[in-house]
């Protein structure tokens, strides 16, 4: 019901120009130009460790110092209050060891109330949130008697509490099983589908192909490959990039499996490995 | 339907924790009675309410014992334990730890400092009691260490590890400082300071039980009206920054009631410790961490605890008022390790 009521999801596409970010005295991101992302569209965001991933999700999101350009249509992120911009982004960090007598539901309704005083009674929005996830019968549970896959489910109903027409998402499914990878790439799929922009922090380049629409492949904070897994994943680029040497093949469903074979950087265990 | 039954479970929970939040002030409201109630000087039941409704009645001396030293003493009990718990519930909030409390950043060894300062070097100035002017000096001091942490904070940032840090580092220099006036001070003095620091009911009057119930109520809205973007800090910075929370502004604020609060208790009635700690454990166990409840029980349940300790500390031994301070933590004590094997248990 909300999910159609509301603004500004729609046709605003995510521009992001020239970005500088980073932390008290480093800046991990500078002058990092991305292609626009459209409604709809769940764009990957691959990498090595350390590559600015995360920075660039928090930048985007302006949880950290960030300066350049990031627009939503024609609306500057950058330059709003944190209340106006959680309105159109939301964001779902790393999940973190929470220990907390909040139920489910208490912690999407703390979502939609924070900032927003006493004044409102979101029950029936945030329950429609739960719904929309499949987790109404998680709704009573305490956060803190969760596995790691419902704590995340838990977490990306936080992050569409608000409908914001941009989720942010960094790696939600780093410490799942398979069953609970599909079922949480599942959802985040239908959220694109349904015309939010999602931009996701993946570690699993299969994972990527298989559900992104597109990839952005960041080392160092910078751009080096962006497009359908199909077309950019290749020996050489991941080589560059990761520093592994690795066969790229293609599944025959459109996406593509990736076969490690080793690293590029002869160490001295790479003979032995190399022999067998 | 499901959203009806979560609905509905949803609103059993909400009734279930004001059901609580009712018992809880029932019983504070009971025992504060018992506590006015109780005393050396033998004044009956009756003597006492009819004492309340209508002070004509009582003879000079009685409502001497009932208006000037029972209910100033009960109600800043009552007052030093809601500031306390409410100072604490804020400060593991803000610090994200639950076993942070007000005096986590170094407020009471601040306040002790300002208070030492003026007994020992013996400062005066006619017409005002000596007293104020050590329960004034504490304020002054418990706050400035405060300000400096704020500063602090604005060159460094507002992360709760920071704050901790600098909270040490400043309780420390505080305490070293404290040592070198115990060690210049004469014994005289140096007893007047210990006592000081055990913490003690017995200086309330009416115009401290006045002033540190603005500061509860004020402070106390206050924090209640940010009670939905606490809640969301629970679930850590980022999170509650991607809700639309200003965090670094609502630490500030919370910083601050938390030093109006802890500087005020402990300039009335000096280091009251365990209070601040184990009344929001108490509260988050009854109620759950939602914290427009989680407020509101935890200053009851400190409230409870800070008058059974001055209930605790006047019938030990007839006649005579042990300090409170060592009553709490002597009560704590028992709570808090209870609290510590659940958690572990939890495990």
């Amino acid at each position: 019901m909300s999910a159609t009521a509301r603004p500004p999801k729609g046709a605003a596409t995510l521009q992001v120009r020239s970005l500088r970010a980073g932390y008290r005295g480093t800046t991990v991101i500078e002058n990092l130009s991305l292609p626009d992302c459209r409604p709809g569209e769940l764009v990957a965001l691959v990498g090595p460790n350390a590559a600015g991933k995360s920075t660039l999700l928090r930048a985007i999101a302006h949880l950290i110092r960030a300066s350049g350009t990031v627009r939503l249509g024609h609306e500057d992120l950058l330059a709003m209050t944190p209340a106006e911009r959680a309105r159109r982004v939301g964001f779902m960090p790393q999940l973190g060891d929470h220990d907390l007598q909040l139920s489910v539901l208490e912690s999407v309704l703390s979502a939609l109330q924070a900032g927003a005083g006493w004044g409102t009674d979101p029950l029936p929005a945030a329950i429609a949130v739960l719904e929309k996830l499949g987790i109404g019968a998680l709704a009573m549970r305490e956060l803190g008697a969760l596995s790691g896959g419902q704590r995340l489910l838990a977490g990306l109903a936080q992050a569409i509490a608000r409908d914001a027409p941009v989720l942010l998402l960094d790696e939600p499914t780093s410490a799942l099983d398979l069953a609970h990878q599909w079922q949480v790439m599942a959802a985040v799929r239908r959220l694109a589908d349904g015309g939010r922009i999602v931009i996701a922090v993946l570690h699993d380049l299969a994972l990527a192909a298989r559900w992104a629409d597109r990839l952005i492949v960041l080392t160092s904070g910078r751009l080096v490959a962006a497009g359908p897994a199909a077309d950019i994943l290749s020996p050489a680029l991941l080589a560059a990039v990761y520093g592994i040497r690795a066969a790229v093949v293609p599944d025959g469903a459109g996406g593509v499996f990736v076969r490690v074979d080793g690293l590029v950087e002869t160490d001295i265990d790479a003979p032995a490995r190399l022999s067998t | 339907m499901i959203a009806d039954a979560i609905a509905a479970d949803y609103r059993r929970l909400r009734r279930r924790r004001l059901l609580v939040l009712a018992g809880l002030a029932c019983a504070v409201v009971l025992m504060l009675l018992v506590d006015v109630l109780t005393g050396p000087s033998a004044l009956t039941v009756a003597q006492v309410f009819s004492g309340l409704v209508d002070p004509g009645q009582l003879r000079a001396a009685e409502r001497v014992i009932l208006w000037e030293v029972r209910l100033p003493t009960a109600l800043l009990a009552l007052l030093v334990g809601i500031a306390l718990a409410i100072a604490g519930a804020e400060m593991q909030t803000i610090l994200a730890n639950p076993l942070a409390e007000p005096f986590t950043l170094g407020i009471s060894s601040s306040a002790a400092l300002g208070a030492s300062l003026v007994i020992v070097l013996d400062i005066g100035v006619p017409g005002v009691p000596p007293i104020w002017l050590v329960s004034a000096n504490a304020f002054v001091f418990a706050l400035g260490s405060m300000l400096l942490i704020q500063l602090l904070v604005r060159v460094r940032g507002a992360d709760a590890q920071t704050l901790v840090l600098f909270g040490i580092a400043i309780g420390f220099t505080a305490g070293a400082l404290l040592s070198l006036v115990q060690f210049v001070a004469s014994e005289d003095a140096l007893q007047q300071l210990v006592f000081w620091s055990m913490g003690s009911l017995a200086r309330a009057d009416w115009v401290g039980v006045a002033g540190l119930a603005l500061i509860v109520l004020l402070a106390g809205a206050a924090s209640l009206r940010s009670a939905a973007d606490l809640t969301a800090l629970r679930l850590g910075d980022e999170r509650a920054r991607s809700f639309g929370v200003d965090v670094v502004r609502l630490r500030f604020m919370a910083l601050i009631r938390v030093s109006l609060l802890a500087a005020s208790a402990v300039a009335l009635v000096g280091t009251i410790g365990f209070v601040g700690l184990v009344g929001p454990h108490v509260a988050r166990m009854l109620i759950g961490e939602d914290q427009r409840f989680a407020i509101p029980a935890s200053l009851l349940v400190g409230a409870m605890m800070m008058v059974a300790a001055s209930l605790v500390s006047k019938s030990l031994s007839p006649g005579e008022l042990l300090p409170v301070g060592v009553m709490t933590a002597l009560i704590g004590l028992p709570w808090f390790i209870m609290l510590v094997l659940r958690r572990g248990g939890r495990r």
